[in-house]
Parts: structure tokens; C-alpha cells; sequence
């Protein structure tokens, strides 16, 4: 059985418009998909990516045009509906950035910073990204 | 609008930040209204324009190589001059020699080499200066 990794993204937007997605997200992805077994907390800036709606314009360089531009709200309903993660959200991080948690991904759990630490302490490895 | 000549420094390598992201839409901006731009690509960015880069498929979106469409910045850099030169303006862009040697992206898709003395000179003949750092 592959060791239970509770995953702490805290960068956030880092390369999304060239990567087309969010790098850390992305590997956790693909770990699954190779049989690991990964939780993820989103805290600090990266509670936004709970945030459903959102997107940005696609990047257009003259006539190099992009036309996969990132959405984070639909890779986290990908991680939580096709990957079967648990996704968290730090309450106290959404608070602070006024989001309400009624416009949240469905599926995200919001978490009290509280209560990190026993999260922490029920997974074998707590990876900070 | 009169015409105005622009220079931007560059610092942050593909497919690290969104700096270059900010920098390609002022960049697009700029070319679209004709003015001459000079573009220091320098540390990191100096791979911006390297030639062996290559668009991948990705199966973690479900994608094969036309569906996923990845970006490469290469492509960005040769747009951005063909965009200058059908607007009436021109791009001279640089990349910095010795940062693309310690990398090996000395093959560039578009651009030329150089060194800081072309910053200085674009410095030097410009209206204003833009330096978007690695932070």
C-alpha cells in the first residue's frame, strides 16, 4: 500500500499560463495515476484555486495565439471526482481573502488551521510545495 | 501616438513564474502600436528563444499533442517580431551570451547574441526601460 501524503500547497499561479495548469497539482496527478496516495491542503494564496468561475484570458502574441488556458477550479474538480483526492482548503486563509466558502469547488472541505496538525499526524509523509 | 523607443529586460526562464506572462501581453501591447522595441533577455529568459524546444501531449489533461496545443515560448518570441515588423515597428532582441553558454540554448529560434553592453546601448537610446525581475 503506497505511503498516505498529505500535500501543503501554498504556491500559487506559478507558471499556470505557460505550464497550462498548476506544476504541483499537475505531478500529484500523475503520482496517483502511478498508485501513490496523496491528500492535498491548499493554504495561503493557493485557496484561490477553490474558487470556482475563475479564469484568465488566454495569452495572444501577434498572431501566436494560446488556446488551453488554465482553469484551477476545473483541475481541482479533476483531482477530486477523477482521482478520488480529498482536497482541503484552510479556512482561515479564505477568511482572510473574503471567500466565501459557498463559492467554493464542490467537493473542497474547508479546514481550520487548527486542525492541521492532526492531519498531519494521521499521513506518513507531509510534503510542503 | 508618436512612435517610442521601448526596452525591457527579462530575467525569469520559461515555465517558471507568470513574469513572463506580464511581459509577453506588454510586449504584444507595445508591437501592436508600432514602437521599436529592445529586449535584453537575460539569465533564465536567455532560453526563451532557444530552438529545441517542443510542445509535449499530456495525459494527465487527456490530451494528445494538437488537443493540449503547449505553449512554447519560441513561438511567442518569433510572433512577437513578425507582429513589430507588420505594425511598423521592430523588435531587436537579445539574448545574453554568456547565460545562453552556461545553459547550452544557444540556438536560438529568433533573436540574436549579445551581452550587457546592448542593454546599455538600448538604455541609452531608449524612451523608457522596463526591467521585469526574477523575484
Amino acid at each position: 500500500m503506497a505511503k498516505k501524503t498529505l500535500n501543503i500547497v501554498e504556491s500559487a499561479y506559478r507558471a499556470v499560463m505557460e505550464e497550462q495548469d498548476d506544476t504541483v497539482l499537475w505531478v500529484l496527478a500523475a503520482m496517483q495515476g502511478a498508485g501513490a496516495e496523496h491528500t492535498v491542503v491548499l493554504r495561503g494564496n493557493a485557496v484561490n484555486y477553490a474558487v470556482t468561475g475563475q479564469g484568465a484570458p488566454a495569452l495572444e502574441v501577434g498572431k501566436w495565439k494560446q488556446t488551453q488556458a488554465p482553469r484551477m477550479d476545473r483541475d481541482l474538480v479533476d483531482l477530486i471526482e477523477k482521482r478520488k483526492m480529498t482536497v482541503y482548503a484552510i479556512e482561515e486563509d479564505l477568511a482572510l481573502r473574503g471567500i466565501d466558502a459557498a463559492g467554493l469547488v464542490p467537493g473542497v472541505r474547508p479546514l481550520s488551521v487548527k486542525r492541521l496538525p492532526g492531519l498531519m499526524a494521521e499521513h506518513q509523509v507531509v510534503s510542503h510545495w | 501616438m508618436s512612435k517610442k523607443t521601448l526596452t525591457f529586460a527579462l530575467m525569469d526562464p520559461p515555465y517558471e513564474s507568470e513574469n513572463l506572462t506580464t511581459a509577453f501581453r506588454i510586449l504584444d501591447a507595445a508591437a501592436r502600436r508600432g514602437h521599436d522595441l529592445k529586449v535584453f533577455a537575460y539569465e533564465g529568459a536567455s532560453a526563451l528563444a532557444f530552438a529545441k524546444q517542443a510542445p509535449h501531449p499530456n495525459p494527465v489533461h487527456g490530451k494528445n499533442l494538437a488537443e493540449e496545443n503547449h505553449p512554447t515560448t519560441k513561438d511567442q518570441v518569433a510572433a512577437l517580431l513578425a507582429l513589430a515588423e507588420a505594425s511598423g515597428g521592430s523588435v531587436d532582441w537579445v539574448n545574453c551570451g554568456m547565460c545562453v553558454d552556461e545553459r547550452g540554448v544557444g540556438e536560438f529560434a529568433a533573436g540574436r547574441r549579445g551581452s550587457p553592453a546592448d542593454l546599455h546601448t538600448f538604455t541609452e537610446a531608449s524612451d523608457g526601460v522596463l526591467v521585469i525581475p526574477t523575484k
